[in-house]
C-alpha cells in the first residue's frame, strides 16, 4: 500500500511518536528538531488528506485493518480535513516560533519537556479530530487536556500554576461529563463508532437516556469551548501560560472542542434531537449573546493584554455557537469559517504579543507581563509589531478586508435569513465592542508618549516572521475566501445532509 | 423496590454527586483531587455495572460457558482508570509546587496573595 | 495594463516611494508631487471613453461566492476621481508649504497616509458594486485616522476617537447589515442602471433599507450624525482641505447619490423620500445656524461642509433627474471653493497664527491673495455667480420646482441668506476694518508661496468651473440618462 493510503494513521501517529523521542533526547535544540518535524509532517499529511476527502468525499481508516464498527475507525470528511489542517498548520508555525520565545520564558533544562508536551498535545488534538470512535475521542482529550496543563504550568509566573490547576480541575470535569455522556450513547446503542452510533440512534427513538447523553456531552464539552459562563478558567490560562503555548491553545484547543460539538450535534444526534426535542439552540442563542457582549464588555477593561485578548476570545466563540444555534446550513458554514479565521487572527495576536514581551525585556531577564502601562508609546519601539497588533485587532472587529469579516458576513447573512433582525443588530454591536477594546490598544501604543531614550529594537525576528505569516494570512483569508469559505460550506452541506 | 432495582446507579449517581460536592465546596486543593477522583469513579461504576450479568464469566469462546459479561466496559474503564491517575498525578504534582510557590494549598490563601501581589504593583 | 489597473498602482507605488524617500524630504515631496501628477494623468485618460459612451472594467477577485472585489467607471465615478486626484496635485502644493511652515512632525507618516487615503477615495469613486464599495469606504476611514490624530495631543486623540467612533460605529451598524440585506433579498450588489432591488419589494422595507444607507454613510455628514467632521478639525489644514471637503466627505455623498441612483433607482424611490428631504433640510439649515455662532475659522467651515453636503442629499432626495445632475455637480463645485476656504484658512494660521474669526480684522490688506481667495470661496459657497456654486444651486432649484417641493425651495432660500450671513462678515472684516492695535506690532506678509499658489489656482478653478461647466455637467447629465 502506498504512504497516501495510510495518511489518517500518519497524521497522529508521527507526532506522537516525536513526543517521547523529544524527552529520549533530553536536549532542547534536537528535541525542537524532531518535534518541529513532526509537526511539519502532521501539516503534509493534513493537506494530503484535506485533498483526498476533496475527492472522496470522506476518508475513512481502518486501524489495524480492523473493520468498523468494531475496530477503530478514522475518519476525515470535509470538517474534519479544515479543523486538521488548522491544527497542523497553527503547530507548523508555533514550534519554530517557540525556539526563540521559550529561551526566555522557561529555564533551559525544561525546553525539551516542552516540546515533548507540545507534541502530545498537538497529538492529543488532531486524534480528537481525526477519530471516528466516541472513546478513542475520551481518551485524545484527556491527551490533549493532560499536556496543556502541564504547558500552562511552565509559565514563569506562579499564577500560571493556579491557572493549570484551576484549568486541570474545570477540564477533568468537562471530560467527565463527555464520558458520561458517552457511556449513555454506548448503553442505548451497544457501539462506539460514531457513524453507527448514528444510525442506531434513528431506531432507539427519542428516550430519556438520549437526551441525557445530549446534555452531558453538550455541557462537558462547553465547558472545555469555554462558553460562557464556563469560561472561568480559560483568561488566567491564557494570560499566564509561555506566549507560544497561548498562542497555540487560543487557535486550537477551543476550536477542536467546537469540531467535537458539532461533530456530536450533526453528526451523531441528528438535527431532530439537538434542535427539536430539547431547548438547545434557544439556551445556546442566549448563553452565546451573553458571551459576545459580558466577555468583549469585560475586555476592555482588562490592564494585562494578554487578559484583555484572552476575554476576547471568550467573546469571539459567542460568535461561533451563535452560528450553531440558528439550526441552518449558512449558520453553520458561518461557525466553521469563523472557527477558522478566529483561530489564525488570534494566533498571530497572541505570537505578535509573545515577541512584543520579550522587546519589553531587557536582555537575559524574564519577560514582564504586557501590562498597559508598559506599552505606552511603544509603537515607536516596534512598528512592526504594534502594526500587526492594529491588523488583527481589525480582523477581530471584522472590518472588510480581514479574514474576521468574513464570517461576520456569513454571521448576519445566517441571521437574517432567519429573519432574526434584533440578532443582525445583537451581531454588530457586539463588534462596537471589539472596537473599543482593539482601540484602547491603538491609543496607548501609538499616542502615549514613550519614556524617554527609547530607540527603536523590534521583537527579535525569528518571532517577527512565524507571527506576520499569521497577520498576512489574516488579510490573504480575508480577501480571497475561496479556501476558507469553500471548505467550511462544502463541510456544512455534508453535516448537514447525512444529519437529516 | 424500585431504588434497589437501579442500586448500582444509586451508588455511582451518590458518588458523583458527593465527588462534585468536594470539588466546588473544599478550598483545600488536595481535597478538591480527592472529590474529582471519587466523582471520576463514580463513573467507572457506570460503565461496569451494566456488563457486568450475574454468573457470567470472561468471554472465553468454549462450549462450557454459555454466559459471560461484556468485556468493552472493563477495557474502555481500565484506560479512564489509567487517565484517572495521571490526572491525580499531574494535580498532586501542581498542588506541590504551588505549596512551594505560595507556602499554602488553601485555595482562598492563594487568590488573598495574588490579589496583594497585584495591588503592591505600581 | 489599463489606465484603471494604473490609476490604483500609482498611489500605492507612490506610498511606497514616499516611505522610502522618508529620510530626503526634498525627494519625499517631489514623489508625492509626481504620484500626483501622473495620477491625475490616468485618470484623465479615462474620462475621454467614459464621455464616449464606454465603462471601463476591471474585476480583482471573489471576495466571497458571487461577490467580486469589482471596478467600473461610471460617470459619476469619473468625477469624483477627477475631482479627487486633481485636487490632490494642489493640494500636495499646498502641504510642502503648510508642513514646512508649521515645522510639524512625523512628515513621511503624513504623506503617505495621504497617498493611502487617495487611492481608497478612488476605489470608492470607481467601485462597481456595493460590497467593494463598503471596503474601501471602511480603508478611507482606518487610513485619515492616522491624520486626523497627526498632533498627537490629548486634542487629537479625543477628536480621533469621535472620528472613529461615529464613522465606524455607524458604518458598521447601519451600512453593513443594509449591504447584506441588498445581497440577501436582490442576490447580487452589482451597481446598475435603474436599480437592482426587486420590483414590488414592501415599502417600509424599502424605507428602513434607505434610512440604514443615508445614516451608515455618516462621511455625508447626515444630522444627527455629523460631530466627527467638526471633531476632525484638529487635523492640520492640508487634511482638512482636501479629506475634509474633498475626498472623504464627497466619498459619503458620493456614495449617497450612487446608491440612490443606482441600487435603489430614482423610480423605486418615489414617495419614500420625503422625510430624507426633511432631515437634509434641517441639516442644511441647523448646520448653517452653528456655523453663524463659531469663531474658530476651521470649525466654521466645517460646519459650513455639513451643511453644504446637506445639499447633495437633499438634491438626491427630490428624484427629479434635474436635482441629481444638481447633486453631482455641487459634488464638483463644493470641492474647489470648500478647499479654497480651507488653504486661506490654512493660509491665515500659517502666516499670522490666527485661528479665530474676530481676529482677522484687517487682514485682508496684508494676505490680499489669501483673503481674495476666500471671497471667491465664499460666493460659492453662498451661490452667487461668477462662482460655481450658482450652477449647482439652479439646478437643485430647477429639480424641486419640477418636483414642487416647496420646502426644498424654502430651506435653500433660507441657508443662502445663513451663507451670506456667516461668510460675507468676514471678508468685510478682512478688508473694511482696521488692523487691531495688538497687531500692528506683529507683521507679517502673505502665507508662503506654495500656500499662495495653491489657492490662487483653485479659487481661479471655482470661478472657471462657473465659465466651462461642460465637462462635469455632461458627465453629470449621462448619470441621469443612464
Amino acid at each position: 500500500m502506498s504512504l497516501s493510503a495510510h495518511l489518517p494513521a500518519l497524521q497522529v501517529v508521527l507526532p506522537l511518536l516525536s513526543a517521547p523521542l523529544a524527552v529520549l533526547l533530553r536536549h532542547g535544540g534536537f528535541a525542537c528538531a524532531v518535534v518541529t518535524a513532526g509537526a511539519w509532517a502532521a501539516f503534509a499529511a493534513a493537506v494530503g488528506l484535506w485533498l483526498q476527502a476533496g475527492e472522496v468525499g470522506v476518508v475513512s481508516y481502518h486501524i489495524g485493518s480492523w473493520a468498523p464498527p468494531w475496530g477503530i475507525e478514522y475518519r476525515v470528511d470535509r470538517l474534519a480535513s479544515f479543523v486538521l489542517l488548522l491544527v497542523s498548520g497553527t503547530a507548523a508555525i508555533v514550534l519554530p516560533y517557540s525556539r526563540a520565545s521559550i529561551e526566555r520564558e522557561i529555564p533551559r533544562e525544561q525546553h525539551y519537556l516542552y516540546y515533548a508536551m507540545f507534541g502530545l498535545c498537538l497529538a492529543g488534538l488532531l486524534g480528537i479530530t481525526i477519530t471516528g470512535d466516541a472513546f478513542n475521542i475520551f481518551v485524545f482529550l484527556e491527551i490533549s487536556s493532560l499536556s496543556t496543563y502541564v504547558l500552562i504550568a511552565l509559565g514563569r509566573d506562579r499564577r500560571a500554576l493556579a491557572a493549570a490547576y484551576r484549568y486541570l480541575i474545570m477540564g477533568t470535569i468537562g471530560a467527565t461529563f463527555i464520558v458520561i455522556g458517552i457511556g449513555f450513547l454506548y448503553l442505548m446503542t451497544g457501539t462506539l463508532n460514531l457513524a453507527d452510533m448514528a444510525e442506531r440512534l434513528r431506531d432507539v427513538e427519542s428516550s430519556r437516556a438520549v437526551l441525557a447523553a445530549l446534555a452531558f456531552l453538550t455541557v462537558g464539552i462547553s465547558l472545555k469551548l469555554a462558553l460562557f459562563p464556563l469560561h472561568q478558567w480559560l483568561p488566567n490560562a491564557y494570560t499566564h501560560a509561555p506566549s507560544a503555548v497561548t498562542a497555540f491553545l487560543a487557535a486550537t484547543a477551543t476550536k477542536v472542542s467546537v469540531y467535537v460539538l458539532i461533530r456530536f450535534w450533526y453528526s451523531v444526534f441528528g438535527e431532530s434531537l439537538v434542535y427539536v426535542e430539547l431547548p438547545l439552540p434557544r439556551i445556546m442563542l442566549l448563553l452565546s449573546l451573553a458571551a459576545m457582549f459580558a466577555a468583549s464588555f469585560t475586555a476592555i477593561f482588562q490592564d494585562n493584554l494578554k487578559r484583555l485578548f484572552a476575554y476576547s476570545s471568550v467573546g469571539q466563540i459567542g460568535y461561533i455557537t451563535l452560528g450553531l444555534s440558528f439550526d441552518s446550513i449558512d449558520g453553520l458554514t458561518a461557525s466553521i469559517v469563523h472557527l477558522f479565521n478566529h483561530g489564525v487572527t488570534k494566533a498571530a495576536l497572541f505570537l505578535l504579543i509573545g515577541g512584543m514581551v520579550i522587546g519589553l525585556a531587557k536582555s537575559g531577564t524574564v519577560p514582564p507581563a504586557p501590562t498597559f502601562d508598559r506599552l505606552a508609546g511603544l509603537a515607536k519601539r516596534m512598528p512592526l509589531t504594534c502594526f500587526g497588533i492594529v491588523i488583527a485587532g481589525l480582523s477581530l472587529i471584522g472590518v472588510p478586508g480581514t479574514a474576521g469579516f468574513v464570517s461576520k458576513w456569513y454571521l448576519i447573512v445566517a441571521a437574517l435569513e432567519k429573519e432574526q433582525f434584533w440578532l443582525v443588530g445583537a451581531i454588530l454591536l457586539s463588534s462596537l465592542l471589539a472596537v473599543a477594546y482593539v482601540w484602547r490598544f491603538v491609543e496607548v501604543a501609538y499616542f502615549k508618549p514613550a519614556a524617554e531614550g527609547t530607540t527603536r529594537r523590534e521583537a527579535p525576528l525569528g518571532l517577527l516572521i512565524p507571527a506576520w505569516l499569521l497577520v498576512i494570512a489574516t488579510i490573504w483569508f480575508g480577501l480571497d475566501t475561496s479556501f476558507t469559505v469553500g471548505t467550511a460550506a462544502e463541510a456544512a452541506q455534508q453535516l448537514v445532509r447525512v444529519g437529516k | 423496590m424500585e431504588l434497589l432495582a437501579h442500586f448500582s446507579h444509586v451508588v455511582a449517581v451518590f458518588l458523583m454527586v458527593a465527588g462534585l460536592y468536594v470539588v466546588m465546596a473544599r478550598g483545600n486543593l488536595i481535597k478538591k483531587l480527592v472529590g474529582l477522583s471519587v466523582f471520576q469513579t463514580s463513573v467507572y461504576l457506570l460503565y461496569i455495572a451494566p456488563g457486568k450479568l450475574i454468573g457470567g464469566t470472561a468471554p472465553i469462546l468454549a462450549p462450557q460457558y454459555g454466559l459471560y459479561s461484556n468485556p468493552l466496559p472493563h477495557v474502555l474503564i481500565l484506560t479512564a482508570i489509567v487517565v484517572g491517575v495521571a490526572t491525580l498525578a499531574l494535580g498532586l504534582a501542581l498542588a506541590v509546587r504551588i505549596r512551594e510557590a505560595y507556602g499554602s494549598i488553601e485555595e482562598d490563601e492563594i487568590i488573598a496573595a495574588d490579589n496583594a501581589a497585584e495591588e503592591a504593583r505600581p | 495594463m489599463t489606465a484603471l489597473h494604473l490609476a490604483f498602482l500609482i498611489p500605492l507605488l507612490g506610498a511606497l516611494g514616499i516611505a522610502l524617500a522618508g529620510r530626503w524630504p526634498n525627494l519625499r515631496e517631489g514623489v508625492t508631487l509626481a504620484t500626483a501628477a501622473l495620477l491625475f494623468g490616468t485618470v484623465l485618460q479615462l474620462l475621454e471613453p467614459v464621455l464616449a459612451g464606454a465603462r471601463p472594467e476591471l474585476v480583482l477577485f471573489e471576495l466571497l461566492p458571487g461577490l467580486s472585489i469589482a471596478f467600473k467607471v461610471e460617470p459619476l465615478g469619473m468625477l469624483f476621481g477627477l475631482i479627487a486626484s486633481g485636487l490632490w496635485i494642489v493640494n500636495s502644493v499646498y502641504s510642502i508649504g503648510y508642513m514646512r511652515g508649521n515645522d510639524e512632525q512625523h512628515q513621511t507618516r503624513f504623506y503617505v497616509c495621504f497617498a493611502l487615503s487617495l487611492a481608497s477615495a478612488l476605489a470608492i469613486a470607481f467601485a462597481a458594486n456595493l460590497l467593494t464599495l463598503f471596503l474601501f469606504y471602511e480603508v478611507l476611514t482606518l487610513m485619515t485616522y492616522p491624520l486626523v490624530t497627526h498632533a498627537g495631543t490629548d486634542k487629537a486623540r479625543a477628536g480621533g476617537r469621535t472620528y472613529l467612533a461615529i464613522l465606524m460605529g455607524t458604518s458598521i451598524l447601519f451600512l453593513l447589515p443594509a449591504v447584506i440585506y441588498v445581497w440577501h433579498v436582490a442576490g447580487t450588489t452589482d451597481f446598475t442602471a435603474g436599480g437592482i432591488l426587486p420590483d414590488g419589494m414592501d415599502t417600509g422595507a424599502v424605507a428602513v433599507l434607505l434610512a440604514l444607507f443615508m445614516f451608515g454613510t455618516a462621511k455625508a455628514a447626515l444630522m444627527p450624525f455629523h460631530r466627527w467632521l467638526p471633531a476632525a478639525m484638529v487635523a492640520p489644514t492640508p487634511v482638512s482641505a482636501l479629506l475634509h471637503a474633498v475626498a472623504v466627505v464627497k466619498a459619503g455623498v458620493f456614495s449617497v447619490v450612487k446608491i440612490v441612483v443606482y441600487v435603489f433607482g430614482l423610480d423605486q424611490l418615489a414617495g419614500a423620500t420625503d422625510w430624507l428631504v426633511a432631515i437634509a433640510g434641517f441639516t442644511i439649515v441647523a448646520a448653517s445656524v452653528v456655523a453663524l455662532h463659531a469663531d474658530n475659522l476651521k470649525r466654521r467651515l466645517a460646519y459650513s461642509t455639513v451643511s453644504q453636503l446637506s445639499y447633495v442629499i437633499l438634491a438626491a432626495a427630490l428624484l427629479a433627474p434635474l436635482s441629481v445632475i444638481g447633486a453631482a455637480l455641487h459634488i464638483a463645485a463644493h470641492a474647489l471653493g470648500k478647499i479654497t476656504l480651507f488653504f486661506a484658512a490654512g493660509s491665515i494660521y500659517t502666516a499670522a497664527h490666527k485661528t479665530e474669526v474676530s481676529q482677522l480684522d484687517g487682514i485682508g490688506r496684508r494676505m490680499p491673495w489669501t483673503m481674495a481667495a476666500f471671497g471667491i470661496g465664499a460666493l460659492s459657497m453662498i451661490g452667487l455667480p461668477p462662482a460655481a456654486g450658482f450652477i449647482s444651486k439652479w439646478y437643485l432649484v430647477s429639480g424641486a420646482m419640477s418636483q414642487g417641493a416647496w420646502l426644498a425651495l424654502c430651506v435653500v432660500l433660507l441657508s443662502t441668506l445663513l451663507n451670506a450671513a456667516y461668510f460675507l462678515p468676514i471678508v468685510y472684516r478682512a478688508f473694511f476694518r482696521p488692523l487691531s492695535a495688538d497687531d500692528e506690532h506683529h507683521p507679517h506678509g502673505e502665507a508662503p508661496l506654495p500656500i499662495v499658489l495653491a489657492l490662487s489656482f483653485t479659487a481661479a478653478g471655482t470661478l472657471a468651473l462657473f465659465f466651462f461647466p461642460d465637462v462635469p455637467l455632461a458627465l453629470a447629465q449621462q448619470l441621469v440618462k443612464s
